[in-house]
């Protein structure tokens, strides 16, 4: 405020003037040049500073997120530079381009500009493999990324929503992944069509409908190229794009979470900030990600079109799968039991393919989705957790994830039984007998079998502490006693052994209220004390300060391999103690 | 000449006419007629010293005179083609009984192999050992053949031949780097699983078309680098898997252990 003469009425006029700013702001004057001209016009400058000065924590697999996120972009580059080429049209024409045994071929547009990128157009044919290659490792990745936030406990409040958007996006990426393996219209892809069309029409009821709606008439018909081309190119990544960059903003906003050791705690973060450091890191790491995936399918092929033929309804080819991302349904479709098929009221009801191609998908997402929340009304915790869990110390939910893996993985091994079959010489039939027993069986002996080696894990983190590691120095004392030298862990490795806290299974309150009213929740409290007595009835304590205090007090002497007579007795117990 | 003119009015030169006409019709339809009767030349030795060697090699499962036993089927009217192809891939003889019959060491040269063929042809006609110019795939199409054999053969075989998975621990060989003649015998024999493809339902002609798709297969230099044993996306899913993530992790771990 300027006021040259106070208290004059014309001055008065003046008190809620605003001062003229200065050309350039304040923070223009620090950085300068052209991130001042860019503030002025955009005041940008306030943000970008708070996500230079980010700190993000340092682990290995912290990073498969990233190498999810950088395969995208890899997929987002090379999918561009084949938008350029592909002509998504199911349009007839007779191949002649420089594949010799397909010339004079009759095929469609789509076959054929997805030929000519492979052998016709410079440095088409690596463009295509890193394409495809990135998106087999952007699945991979995003599916290992999704395991880590998993069995760390990385879901918990406050980040459940990017739980949830990260289920959405590794369906969606599945799905988009689904279309482009679609769109070259060769052998392969047309059968994997063909199968989608059986799934659409095992819908009960709206099946047929359904699938003259989307393929827009009958099987295979001009639409479904141009269709799936407007849905792998335009709807679908616009989607993962904008529902990633949430994903990548909570993450931003929420802060990232660490492991627990010394220093770390659910009120901070310790790490590097991402300028100069993370950005240097990420963006040597994208480069990394970049050139590896671009050196593989500098070696290695993937889908090789040429080989497989243009698609005709009428041939199939041995060995006809999905990629690996949607091997887990065609894994359900091969062991589902032909006797699923029946019919009423004549109506056929194919249970053996909708139970697979319908179901599965959306159930098991809805599942994945769900877990947080239900983790979260078991322990009745509502904190905010930023540290994250080691996986030893939540066993049953570590066992959940195994068991669910293994659910996952027989469905996935089981759409490749024919190349088992043959690679390994077995029956075919014997391998789906043995998937289907395995289904069932599967999962919970993987369920015990992780929890029950997490508690063993978890008591070894107890003896640890309390007894510190086993040097092997075998020492004599001067009245000939034996013991071996323990050496106490230091108390950065005991932080991270003891650090965490274990959930007592919840206790029923009474059914009735003073009045003797039943209570209306009675029955959801029961279940809920159910769930928490599976979730933490073996539970394993971590080491208190009282328990190690009264474990160094027993001294080394417990330790003794032969005890002087007399002594004998106290020694075992005090061991036994342990 | 004036002789023979004489007589053209013979009664018996109408006869002699339709006698002379009806033979060289004959000759002729069998000089310039298709045939595939190469054991047709086989000799009377060949035929006493094959029936010697399937004696002393096959008669145990076969039976004395090939009649079938209930360890082997009846060889009358399998044709010397089928012979070839089972002796000369190495099929027969069988060191055990399993589904299915797999490929070893040949064990008889291929004289000793056109003997049994040409006793197994004495005993009952069937398909002949091919002719060269129908098995040799530079003559084919392949093209055409691709054509065929993805109508045809890919179900069991796989697009590129590499095999496949049948019922019950039984499988659909891979057809990389195999004789032209004996995919062309198998076709017309149809051994074990397979199908007889006989030259109604695919021409000889077409026959040498899939042979040259499959020799052109074998030839191609694989344009995208490795093919991870052209089995389609479940060897690609694999690699991305343990070489893909593994390489990730390997440099992600490296990055992460150092510390700014």
């Amino acid at each position: 405020m300027s006021t040259p003469h106070p208290g004059s009425p014309a001055a008065r006029l003046r008190d809620h003037d605003v001062t003229p700013q200065p050309a350039v702001s304040p923070a223009a004057r620090s950085v300068g040049g052209v991130a001042g001209w860019l503030d002025d016009r955009t005041g940008a400058a306030k943000g970008v500073g708070y996500l230079m000065k980010k700190v993000f924590p340092d682990h290995w697999s912290f990073m498969l997120g990233e190498v999810a996120m950088y395969s995208m972009i890899v997929c987002l580059l090379t999918g561009t530079f084949l938008t350029f080429w592909f002509v998504p049209s199911a349009g007839q024409v007779v191949y002649d381009g420089s594949y010799i045994p397909l010339k004079g071929v009759t095929m469609s547009e789509a076959y054929r500009s997805t030929l000519d990128i492979s052998f016709d157009i410079r440095g088409g044919l690596i463009i295509r493999q890193i394409h495809h290659w990135a998106a087999l490792m952007f699945i991979v990745a995003l599916s290992t990324h999704m395991l880590r936030v998993f069995f760390t406990g990385a879901f918990r409040k406050p980040r459940e929503i990017n739980w949830v958007i990260g289920c959405i996006l590794s369906m969606l990426a599945i799905v988009e992944g689904f279309a482009g393996y679609s769109l070259p219209d060769d052998l392969l892809s047309g059968t994997g069509l063909r199968a989608a069309e059986g799934f659409m029409q095992s819908a009960p009821v709206i099946g047929s409908y359904l699938s003259y709606l989307v393929f827009d008439g009958p099987f295979p018909g001009e639409a479904i190229i141009p269709r799936l081309y407007a849905v792998h190119v335009l709807l679908l990544p616009a989607i993962l794009v904008g529902l990633f960059t949430v994903h990548i903003v909570m993450v931003a906003v929420q802060k990232h979470t660490q492991f627990p050791g010394p220093g770390r705690t659910n009120d901070n973060v310790v790490g590097y900030p991402v300028m100069p450091v993370y950005a240097a890191k990420a963006g040597g790491f994208f480069f990394i990600v970049f050139g590896v995936i671009a050196m593989i399918s500098a070696v290695v092929g993937i889908n090789p079109i040429w080989a497989y033929g243009p698609y005709d309804p009428s041939p199939v080819t041995a060995g006809s799968q999905p990629d690996w991302y949607m091997g887990f349904a065609d894994g359900a479709l091969r062991l589902l039991p032909g006797w699923l098929e029946f019919e009423t009221f004549g109506f056929t009801w194919s249970l053996n393919v909708a139970i697979g191609a319908l179901l599965l998908i959306p159930v098991m997402y809805t599942l994945m989705a769900l877990y947080p929340f239900l983790e979260r009304w078991v322990t009745g915790d509502q904190r905010e957790h930023h540290l994250l869990d080691r996986p030893r110390n939540a066993p049953t939910r570590t066992g959940l994830g195994v068991a669910a893996l293994v659910f996952y993985g027989i469905l996935m091994f089981a759409a490749g039984n024919d190349i088992m079959a043959i690679k390994l010489g077995l029956s075919i039939n014997d391998i789906t007998h043995l998937f289907r027993t395995l289904i069932f069986v599967g999962p919970p002996i993987a369920f015990w079998v992780t929890k029950r080696i997490c508690l063993s894990l978890q008591r070894r983190d107890r003896d640890m502490v309390l007894h510190g590691r086993e040097t092997g120095h075998i020492i004599r004392t001067a009245d000939g006693q034996f013991f071996e030298r323990h050496e106490p862990l230091d108390p950065f490795t005991r932080w991270e052994l003891v650090q965490h806290e274990q959930f007592q299974p919840l206790q029923l309150g009474p059914a009735t209220d003073d009045h003797g009213v039943a209570s209306p929740n009675a029955r959801t409290d029961r279940l809920r004390a159910r769930l928490s007595s599976f979730y933490f009835s073996d539970r394993v304590e971590p080491v208190t300060p009282a328990e190690l205090e009264a474990a160094h007090h027993d001294g080394h002497r417990a330790e003794a391999i032969e005890a002087p007579e007399g002594e004998a007795h106290g020694e075992l117990e005090a061991s036994e103690r342990h | 000449m004036n002789a023979l003119a004489a007589r053209r009015r013979h009664p018996a030169a109408i006869a002699l006419l339709l006698l002379v006409g009806l033979l060289v019709t004959g000759a002729a339809y069998a000089a310039l007629a298709p045939k595939q009767a190469s054991a047709a030349t086989a000799t009377a030795d060949q035929v006493e010293h094959g029936k010697k060697l399937f004696l002393a090699n096959c008669a145990s499962c076969h039976g004395i005179g090939a009649v079938g036993t209930d360890e082997g089927p009846a060889l009358p009217g399998v044709g010397a083609a089928s012979v070839d192809f089972q002796m000369g891939t190495g099929r027969m003889p069988m060191t055990a009984p399993g589904v299915q019959v797999g490929t070893k060491k040949v064990k008889f040269s291929q004289d000793e192999i056109a003997a049994v063929a040409a006793y197994i042809a004495s005993l009952a006609p069937g398909p002949a050992i091919p002719d060269g110019e129908f098995t040799d795939g530079s003559k084919g199409d392949p093209a055409k053949g691709g054509e065929l054999f993805r109508v045809n053969c890919a179900m069991c075989h796989n697009a590129v031949g590499s095999g496949g998975a049948l019922t019950r621990g039984k499988y659909a060989p891979s057809l990389r780097h195999v004789d032209g003649k004996y995919i062309y015998e198998a076709m017309v024999t149809g051994p074990q699983s397979m199908p007889v493809f006989n030259d109604t339902n695919i021409t000889p002609d077409s026959k040498r078309d899939i042979v040259a798709y499959l020799h052109a297969i074998d030839k191609s230099e694989n344009p995208g680098g490795l093919t991870l044993g052209s089995l389609g996306p479940v060897p690609e899913g694999l690699f991305a898997w343990v070489f893909g993530l593994g390489i990730m992790v390997g440099f992600a771990v490296w990055l992460g252990s150092k510390s700014a």
